[in-house]
């Protein structure tokens, strides 16, 4: 059978994640608690965790998170890591024996940061890590790279989600805002690198849903540099907001923009200056447009950002309480962790729910997004 | 004189019991193979100058008109067939070159029909048409590398864009080739669409100018009609490099079609033959195109978009790539089926390759070398339904041209006779008998009603695929299986086997 990355392969999915806009860690047994609520979205050959403000101690280095199917995918990635960067710690992710994980691969994981002789000229150390994710990725054998953010990390593999937190020990963990995702793929390979959620940088994605527009976007990104290696939507998504954010330097509102694009009626009736830039928008980065189903949640060390395809086609529900705010496939995964929310609300197609860190900045690098005040 | 030894290709039948002697069809056949015998008080008729055409079938009150293949046979020759023995007669008698119009009708492969389009089922919906919007709307222009929004504004204006309410536009004829009132038509039916007519390269009559919004002027290397004032009165100009049914030759027009008024708009003498040389003779390099482009922007100041037009040929990537770099803000490409009011045979028949696999090798060219974005991607050469244009968008053009479907819409019956002048149906024709035969309001509406079923047509699909806006569909060949095809034919259109 071909594993995830030789072919496409669609699937259903559940979704959450919570965050303290003020920065306040929490363990990870709540949203532990949230995605093991919404068991029936999942079908056991996925789930996954991305997590911020984990790492304080290294809160400068980049967190490399590493697959090995071998020893040999280590040697040379390792090698590939002390060559080009500094290794300020490393060492295996500790896990616990849970009964129904089978087969996991070796997990490791490094704090880094490039050398800087190595940079090329005019790259910064994002771009020369995002450069060697994409190496490892492609030339270390049965080496994957699960995340690269600074102060995050993701934890992923095949099985419920709630068994994957286990065996990663994620209650032992304390970070400001985590994501949830468990998987129904329609087939799978079974590959651990496969399951979500699919991370770049600091940028993390849990997404539900099948964007119909997957080829369109697909070879627009492949125009600028971006291997599409495990042919899935969330890591479109993912190379879409880098794409748009980073390389092309949009607001976030106006990436958001991008691939949620409001309707052409909608858009008449705006003002003639949001008219004027979303029709260049949609001109522009036409190709970008995600169709089809999606409910995603975006992490970044800025905060959290929920987004749904402009028809509304996936379910998603928003709570907060206090300094919380919550996001959910279903309102009862909220309810599960937060029984008495201050307000609940489901957002409307397209429209986003944006939580941003009041003491963002520190752990971003380069990364500090701005909005262009949209309205939304 | 010797003795002709072609026979007639068709067989007029005329059932003589329903026939009234009401002689329409004595005055609808321009041909004259249609007579009426005064001594004898009955019609009689020539089958060898009839080209099949149906206008006399049609107008036929009693309906008694029939035609057929003329039932002769040559002996059975897998070699030489009945149309390559004519042709040596035809040749032989003239000592000419075999003129014909229209699109080659060789039964060459039609990739079109050997692609299939895919839809949702479960893991995502379909999404309905009359309940949900889908967005068809299209921006054709140059796009910057780079989007620059300051303070929540756009800091500076995207390029000139043409914008098209459905990204189907109709391409070039020439008043001269065509009739005005088919200019007319096609410029009220794509005022009425939201979209562009092109005027070929005949220039603009007067008439013409007020629909220049939705006007794309074009210039040939015979720079036929153009002036400043010309270039200023369309939305767009294109360069036309060559066309799909001639590849590597200029436009013809027979003198028998250039009588007043096409003599003013074309700035040419009555009755002159307009032959377009072969090249622009200012182009003979990519730099010089450079230079026309440029000095065509200059004359219109910047506010207008330059498409560059070629026939698909070889090696038409490569040369794609080097207009775009040229400067052109749109790329338009005609496929070797592509229709013509008059071209030589041999060269129609022979010349230039499928549209299909040009528009493929283009698309996937511009995109290795990161610049498929920058240029929009327009192409004709026989679209002939709903489904070739979401095939077309899907392999990665932005939108087509179409031109011969158009044409059938006004009454247009394939004959392949255009280059005569003598098209009963008023449409390759400048003969006033003929042209008032159709009416530019009739035209308009029917032009109008076939882009509007297709249009139709496109969103139910779509909405099938799980799509509500058309740039989802652009360049997305996952949404396309080929059957039938060989390993190689998949690999230059880029698509998958059905079953894959
Ligand atoms: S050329 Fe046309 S109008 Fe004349 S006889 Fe033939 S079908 Fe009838
Ligand atoms: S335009 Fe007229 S002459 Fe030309 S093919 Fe059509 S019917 Fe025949």
């Amino acid at each position: 059978m071909l594993r995830e990355g030789d072919v496409r392969i669609p699937s259903g999915c559940a979704i959450s994640g919570i965050i303290n806009r003020s920065g306040q860690v929490f363990s990870g047994e709540d949203i532990l608690q949230s995605i093991a609520l919404m068991h029936d979205r999942s079908n056991g050959l996925g789930g996954g965790f991305a997590a911020y403000g984990i790492y304080p101690e290294y809160e400068d280095y980049y967190a490399f998170h590493l697959y090995y199917e071998g020893a040999e995918g280590r040697e040379q990635t390792e090698s590939y890591l002390n060559y080009f960067f500094h290794v300020a710690e490393s060492g295996e992710i500790p896990t616990k024996k849970t009964r129904s994980i089978k087969n996991p691969p070796l997990a490791w994981r490094y704090f880094v940061r490039p050398k800087p002789s190595y940079l090329l000229e005019e790259e910064n150390e994002d771009e020369f890590v995002v450069r060697s994710v994409m190496y490892i990725n492609a030339e270390c054998k049965g080496a994957f790279v699960v995340s690269s953010g600074k102060n995050m990390g993701a934890f992923k593999g095949v099985g419920y989600p709630e068994d994957i937190g286990e065996y990663f020990c994620l209650d032992k963990y304390h970070g400001y805002s985590w994501t949830a995702h468990g998987r129904f793929p329609t087939n799978t390979p079974g590959w651990w690198g496969g399951a979500h959620p699919f991370t770049l940088l600091d940028w993390s994605i849990v997404h539900n849903g099948e964007i119909s527009s997957y080829g369109a976007n697909r070879r627009f990104l492949e125009m600028y540099g971006y291997k599409l290696s495990m042919q899935t939507d969330t890591e479109a998504i993912t190379y879409a907001f880098d794409y748009l954010v980073r390389k092309q330097q949009l607001p976030m509102d106006v990436a958001i923009a991008t691939l949620a694009a409001p309707f052409w009626r909608d858009i008449e009736r705006m003002n003639s200056e949001k008219r004027a830039l979303l029709k260049a928008v949609r001109a522009m980065y036409g190709n970008l447009l995600m169709n089809g189903p999606f409910s995603i949640i975006l992490g970044s060390s800025q905060g959290l950002i929920a987004l749904n395809d402009r028809l509304k086609l996936r379910s998603m529900v928003a709570a907060t309480k206090g300094e919380f705010l919550y996001l959910a496939s279903e309102e009862s995964a909220i309810r599960e962790v937060c029984p008495q929310p201050e307000k609940v609300w489901a957002p409307r197609g397209g429209e986003p729910v944006i939580a941003t860190l009041e003491k963002r900045g520190v752990q971003g690098y380069d990364t500090e997004y701005e909005y262009a005040g949209l309205s939304y | 004189m010797t003795l002709s030894m072609n026979t007639p290709d068709f067989l007029i039948e005329r059932n003589r019991e329903r026939c009234i002697n009401c002689q329409v069809c004595v005055r609808q056949c321009a041909n004259e193979a249609h007579g009426w015998d005064a001594e004898e008080e009955k019609i009689f008729s020539q089958d060898a100058l009839c080209v099949n055409c149906h206008r006399c079938v049609t107008m036929c009150p009693t309906h008694s008109l029939s035609i057929r293949k003329f039932p002769l046979e040559f002996r059975e020759n897998a070699n030489w067939t009945a149309s390559t023995m004519k042709a040596i007669y035809k040749q032989a008698e003239t000592g000419g070159i075999l003129l014909t119009g229209m699109g080659t009708d060789r039964p060459y492969p039609v990739y079109w029909d050997q692609l299939l389009l895919n839809a949702s089922q479960v893991t995502n919906p379909s999404i309905d048409p009359l309940r949900e919007p889908m967005e068809l709307k299209t921006f054709l222009g140059r796009k910057p590398e780079q989007l620059r929004v300051i303070n929540g504004k756009l800091a500076e204006a995207l390029p000139p864009q043409l914008e098209l309410d459905l990204p189907i536009m109709f391409s070039a004829m020439s008043f001269g080739s065509i009739s005005l009132n088919v200019a007319k038509s096609l410029a009220q039916a794509a005022e009425t669409l939201g979209t562009f007519y092109n005027t070929g390269e005949g220039g603009l009559h007067e008439d013409l100018y007020k629909y220049g919004k939705n006007t794309i002027v074009q210039v040939a290397s015979g720079r036929f009609g153009v002036h400043s004032e010309y270039l200023n009165a369309g939305a767009a100009i294109e360069i036309k490099i060559g066309q799909g049914a001639k590849p590597g030759i200029g436009g013809h027009l027979p003198g028998e079609k250039v009588g007043v008024e096409v003599s003013r708009t074309r700035m040419i003498p009555e009755q002159s033959d307009a032959i377009s040389p072969a090249p622009h003779h200012d182009i003979y390099s990519i730099e010089d195109l450079t230079q026309l482009i440029f000095s065509l922007k200059e004359a219109t100041n910047y506010e207008k978009p330059v498409i560059v037009k070629i026939a698909a040929v070889h090696n038409v990537s490569a040369i794609a790539s080097g207009i775009a770099r040229a400067g052109a803000d749109i790329i338009a490409i005609d496929g070797f089926r592509g229709g013509t009011g008059a071209a030589p045979l041999r060269t129609r028949d022979s010349v230039g390759i499928p549209i299909e696999l040009a528009l493929a090798a283009v698309d996937s060219r511009l995109r290795e070398e990161g610049i498929r974005n920058q240029v929009s991607l327009v192409v004709g050469g026989s679209i002939r339904n709903s489904t070739d244009i979401i095939k077309a968008i899907a392999l990665g053009a932005d939108a087509v041209y179409v031109a011969s479907s158009a044409l059938l819409a006004l009454g247009c019956h394939m004959c392949q006779k255009c280059y005569t002048g003598k098209c009963n149906w008023g449409i390759a024709t400048q003969r006033p008998e003929l042209v008032k035969r159709l009416n530019p309001e009739i035209g308009a509406e029917r032009a109008t009603n076939l882009l509007k079923a297709w249009e139709h047509e496109v969103k139910e699909i779509l909405g099938g695929m799980g799509i509500n806006a058309i740039e989802s569909l652009c360049g997305n060949r996952l949404m396309l299986r080929g059957i039938g095809l060989s390993d190689r034919e998949l690999n230059i259109l880029g698509v998958l086997a059905a079953g894959e």
